[in-house]
């Protein structure tokens, strides 16, 4: 008999009792919480039992979790590490959880094997319970990683939008770091619009943006370019002091390109390229009575 | 008819690409535009690209090169329709046209080239396009 064998049948002769003893032993570690339930953890704990004997029945090997006859198992852990993704919770809970299955086993296997067999078999069921426990954590992560960068996608798309704010003239507002990736997707909405909309100035603002470095500033100038090659003109603005002594200590040079240090001070600029302005309605009072004042 | 037709508009020459030229017919351009604003007396020049899907840095150059030719015949030039996927692949190859003056279509461009004119007209020379 191998170490597969009598971990099979120590875990078929005493099922009822190593489930028992692991929960209690699971709720010393980690006591259920509010919210959670025990008839939860109850089946969740019998259903790995169950498919950690069909993997040791088709005697898969102990150290290869990756074996055909451990892929139910391999299934219920990698459901159980996405809902944990999923939910915001630590796999490393999880993980622990399933590791504390060992204190029941080897109490066991203590009382069921032979003196000699006792330490090899126990060796082996340990490399198996961390290995269970190392797939946990490592399903979580890249669970964690696709959420990231799905979330990474949609801010992208969420954060650089095109705004009319006045006949010929759009606002760009950017929030956030400028990168490569980003400039890309900006510059072709930007150049997309103008078309669509004849407008030939456009206002961007980077009050939004954290930090303006070399390339920063080279991916604003090829989008000032592009536009300019179209016919358009661009007007930075939002550019804070700090952002001013940065760019002149990095020796960056924006050439001739319109900036002003706030969105307000661009539209100015913008109406009165287009030779517009705002001016008071005449004879009107301070500003138009509310209509619910009684 | 393999050629660029020019037509004429008042005191402005109106060149229209409606097709990705190739090289032989951009080489011919710079010669027949120039040989036409002389002939002409053209003030201005409005080269339409909105047709044109396609740009590599040769035709950059060429039209670089008309705006300096024309500008040393005292005729502006003014480049409008240049779509979003065009002006993306110039900015990428480095390309940003210093001396043209551009604008988004046909009467706007218009529009600039009367009053580069009249500018011309009251400073007595043809002011400087703006900078890349």
């Amino acid at each position: 008999m191998d170490s597969t064998q009598r971990l099979s049948a120590v875990i078929e002769q005493h099922e009822a009792s190593l489930l028992e003893g692991w929960l209690a032993a699971q709720e010393a570690h980690l006591p259920i919480r509010p919210g959670e339930r025990v008839a939860e953890r109850k089946t969740a704990s019998a259903a790995f039992l169950h498919a950690l004997r069909s993997g040791l029945v088709q005697n898969s090997p102990l150290d290869d979790l990756r074996h055909e006859g451990w892929s139910p198992l391999r299934a219920l852990l990698t459901e159980l590490s996405q809902d944990s993704a999923r939910e915001g919770r630590s796999a490393v809970d999880a993980a622990q959880l399933y590791l504390t299955f060992l204190r029941p086993l080897s109490e066991q296997l203590l009382a069921s094997c032979a003196r000699e067999e006792f330490l090899p078999t126990l060796w082996d069921a340990t490399r198996l319970i961390e290995s269970i426990g190392l797939h946990i954590t490592s399903v979580y992560q890249r669970a964690r990683d696709d959420i990231i960068r799905r979330q990474q996608q949609e801010m992208l798309e969420l954060s650089t939008p095109v705004i009319k704010v006045w006949d010929g003239i759009l606002a760009l507002p950017i929030i956030g770091t400028l990168d490569s990736a980003r400039t890309q997707t900006v510059m072709e909405n930007l150049l997309q619009r103008v078309v669509e909309t004849g407008s030939d100035i456009a206002i961007i603002d980077i009050t939004g943006v954290p930090t303006v470095d070399t390339l920063t500033a080279q991916h604003l100038l090829k989008t000032v370019t592009a536009t300019r090659l179209m016919g358009g003109e661009c007007i930075i603005s939002g550019i804070r002091p700090q952002i001013a002594q940065t760019l002149v200590q990095l020796g960056v040079d924006l050439g001739d390109v319109l900036t002003r240090s706030t969105l307000a001070g661009a539209l100015a600029l913008a109406l009165s390229r287009r030779r517009l302005t705002i001016a008071p309605v005449e004879g009107a009072q301070e500003s138009v009575p509310r209509e619910d004042a009684h | 008819m393999d050629r660029i037709p020019i037509l004429r508009m008042g005191g402005f020459l109106l060149v229209t690409i409606q097709v990705d030229v190739h090289d032989q017919l951009a080489n011919r351009l710079p010669e027949e535009l120039t040989a036409t604003i002389a002939e002409t007396d053209a003030r201005g020049v409005l080269i339409e690209i909105s047709s044109l899907e396609m740009v590599d840095s040769f035709i950059g150059r060429v039209l670089g090169n008309i705006a300096e030719m024309s500008k040393l015949l005292s005729a502006r030039t003014v480049l409008v329709g240049m779509t979003p996927a065009v002006a993306i692949t110039l900015v990428e190859l480095g390309i940003s046209l210093p001396g043209v003056h551009t604008a988004l279509d046909v009467d706007r461009g218009m529009a600039m080239l009367r009053e580069l004119d009249s500018e011309d007209a009251r400073f007595g020379e043809v002011a400087p396009a703006p900078a890349g």
